[in-house]
């Protein structure tokens, strides 16, 4: 690994010297969890081993519930209800699948804002974020598409919804839809399509992970100062870092066990609450909800879907401007994903020189409504698409896209930055050497 | 300032959740103290019992259980009943058999039959496919210890027909005027000038199906209408969650080997950061 200087591995019996000429395996191990790692990092900083341990539940209860289910539409419903029923544990098991994907959800909602607040997205960190960017539509992807493996009510017309996105796309549109689903509408080859492909995708996921961490592991972490860590010599970068194990991996286990706790009391005591009652209806194609919501963790971006309506000047503008090409639908599919895509942008976006946000008076500021913004987003998005809330998702939209396309370059050039401390290790000290750190 | 952060969306998290389940029109709901409900609640083994009664006698001449194998009613944690019962129980079905394609007796293994009437619904799942709470605030978190409000609704619907209200004396021909019914039509002349309904409920398509004394339970137990829906709608939660008790056993024992495995962490994070807090060179 490149980066911090560190000591490697050193291979010192004659099989250890025999195995690493061949395949330096022991030695990359070695590196990767020895890793030095700023020693000042935060609680907000656990959340990338909460992230690999979902994926590994995730995959793992998969593999199980896979043993179990059957991928057809007049089976698929009743394959769930054995899993539930007669399956030995297949409650526990699908309960904690289900569960597990918002675990997953919450976790990286807070893994993004805290790169967000702390400017984990800076140079020399940018292929770190756009990796982590792809990591995170693919787990939309994956989330949605197995939430319509049951086959339930909202199954159906969820995929039915959100297939119709691509369906907005001028000229080409109905025909893509048409190619996902596999036929005219959601049927069993749309079923059948999802769950090959909700298999397949926890593995690109896992790969990218890989090379997230690699990613970072050349750059070496990001830290609440935003300060690198020193690497001139190996006794300075020792005195900003301690090596990964055992110090970030027993602090990590730790909040681990308490998110786990939490996690356990709601697959043991609440497990649909985080679910729609719908869902324990078999899907019926004839039978349309009353109100198809998504989950919850597609809410705000479900939100911006909306919030463009054919009524906004904008809508109206992008209309005549493209010859009616663009109409409202369409409009709205292009600000949900450019909502996603200004996001992964904010490397190039964010003129300031200073990387944390801790040091930055005016953009914690805007930070915080950021925040504010993604949670009003996410309360909109669960409600009727009528009066206030459709003027509350529009003002809130605007304010992701202006966050992203007018606050962060604009900031980099009007706002005083506070002074940063000169090293990581300053700072550490500075906060367990007197009672109060004022940043904190 | 970012952990502040992490509380809010928490909060909301909670509140979107509840509130994509508050949906549908405003229905009239009994809260009922079920036996079944909150953390250490524990279903009621006679109760599942008369409700098994209630259901075989009344429900089941149009619904159906199509997703219960019959032999769970001798497990634990459900209605208990003794195995020559079950398979006593299990004889009154006629079943086409999948392997020989000939009509049999009932055993054991096989399902309650399917709803027998267009447009009676399946009952299994049906008290996990109504959510009667959501509260407080619409976050939903009285569930914790209320349940979902599934058996609630169930109860309500069973025990909330009404006389046509003043709005519409007539009500709609072949339905039933109940005030926890939210799904259904309403006459136009109970809705105001933008088409929402001034009435509790909707007309339902099921007639009232309970009248008192319409079971005569062995242990005595009067036989209301309120007794018997309450019963049945117990039966319902345990139909739709058999395996209820078992996963709050689970539960509780994930939550409380976490406690001392955190615990244990909590202590080794400590005394392995200890060292490199102590140096006080600032």
């Amino acid at each position: 690994m490149g980066g911090i200087p560190h000591d490697h591995y050193e291979p010192k019996t004659g099989g250890e010297q025999w195995l690493h000429k061949r395949l330096p395996i022991v030695g990359l191990l070695y590196d990767t969890i020895m890793i030095p790692t700023p020693k000042n990092l935060n609680w907000m900083w656990i959340w990338g081993i909460i992230l690999t341990f979902c994926l590994a539940l995730q995959i793992v209860t998969g593999i199980i519930l896979v043993m179990h289910y059957t991928p057809h539409v007049d089976y698929a419903f009743a394959s769930v209800e054995h899993i539930m029923r007669n399956v030995n544990g297949g409650y526990m098991i699908r309960y904690m699948h289900a569960n597990g994907a918002s675990l997953f959800f919450v976790a990286v909602y807070l893994h993004i804002f805290r790169g967000l607040y702390y400017g984990s997205y800076k140079a020399p960190r940018e292929v770190t974020w756009i990796i982590g960017m792809l990591i995170y539509l693919m787990m939309m992807g994956t989330a949605f598409m197995g939430y319509v493996l049951p086959w339930g009510q909202m199954s159906f017309w969820g995929a039915t919804v959100i297939t119709g996105l691509f369906g907005a796309i001028p000229g080409i549109g109905p025909d893509i839809q048409t190619w996902l689903l596999g036929g005219p509408a959601v049927d069993n080859a749309t079923l059948n399509r999802f769950f090959s492909l909700h298999y397949l995708l926890p593995f690109v996921i896992a790969g990218l992970v890989a090379v997230h961490i690699w990613a970072f592991h050349t750059t070496g972490n990001n830290n609440p100062t935003g300060v690198e860590v020193r690497r001139t010599s190996k006794e300075e970068a020792a005195r900003d870092t301690v090596p990964f194990w055992p110090y970030y991996v027993i602090k990590d286990l730790f909040a681990l066990a308490i998110i786990l706790l939490v996690f356990f009391a709601v697959v043991g005591f609440m497990p649909n609450y985080l679910g729609h009652p719908d869902n324990y209806i078999e899907a019926n194609p004839l039978s349309t909800p009353a109100h198809i919501v998504p989950e919850w963790y597609f809410l705000p971006f479900y939100a911006i879907l909306r919030a463009f309506t054919a009524d906004v000047w904008v809508v109206i503008a992008a209309e005549w401007l493209s010859f009616g090409i663009i109409d409202a639908k369409f409009f709205g599919v292009l600000a949900m994903f450019g909502a996603i895509a200004v996001m992964a942008l904010a490397p190039w976006l964010d003129t300031s020189s200073v990387r944390s946000g801790r040091y930055r008076p005016m953009f914690k500021w805007w930070f915080a409504l950021l925040c504010l913004d993604f949670m009003v987003l996410m309360w909109v998005g669960a409600m009727p698409a009528e009066e206030p809330y459709a003027t509350i998702s529009l003002i809130a939209s605007a304010y992701w896209f202006a966050y992203f396309l007018v606050i962060l370059p604009l900031l980099g050039v009007i706002e005083k930055p506070l002074p940063q401390p000169a090293t990581i290790e300053d700072d550490f000290n500075a906060h367990y050497g007197s009672k109060a750190h004022p940043a904190e | 300032m970012l952990r502040k952060i992490a509380l809010a969306t928490a909060a909301t998290l909670a509140l979107s959740a509840g509130g994509a389940l508050a949906a549908g029109g405003h229905a009239e709901l009994t809260d009922f103290a079920f036996a079944h409900e909150g953390p250490f609640g524990r279903f009621d083994q006679f109760q599942l019992q008369r409700g098994l009664q209630v259901y075989t006698e009344v429900c089941a001449a149009c619904h159906g259980l199509k997703f219960v194998p019959i032999r769970t009613l001798s497990d634990e944690g459900g209605p208990g009943l003794p195995e020559d019962q079950v398979r006593a129980y299990a004889k009154q079905f006629t079943v086409t058999d999948k392997e020989t394609g000939e009509d049999r007796e009932g055993i054991p293994t096989d399902h309650f039959p399917h709803s027998g009437m267009e447009g009676a619904p399946d009952l299994s799942l049906m008290a996990k496919a109504r959510a009667g709470f959501h509260g407080p605030y619409g976050t939903g978190m009285s569930q914790l210890f209320n349940g979902m409000g599934g058996p609630e609704y169930i109860y309500s619907i069973l025990t909330h027909y009404e006389e046509n209200p003043e709005c519409a004396p007539d009500g709609i021909d072949g339905f039933y005027y109940n005030t926890s019914f939210p799904n259904g039509g309403v006459p136009d002349s109970c809705k105001d000038e933008h088409g929402v309904s001034t009435v509790p409920g909707s007309w339902i398509a099921m007639p009232p199906p309970l009248s008192d004394d319409q079971v005569t339970y062995a242990d005595g137990h009067p036989a209301t209408v309120s007794n018997m829906a309450e019963d049945v709608s117990s039966f319902l939660m345990w139909t739709a969650e058999p395996k209820l008790m078992a996963r709050r056993e689970a539960g509780f024992t994930a939550v409380a080997f976490l406690i001392v495995l955190a615990s244990l962490l909590y202590l080794t994070n400590k005394r392995i950061w200890a060292a490199q807090k102590g140096k006080k060179t600032a």
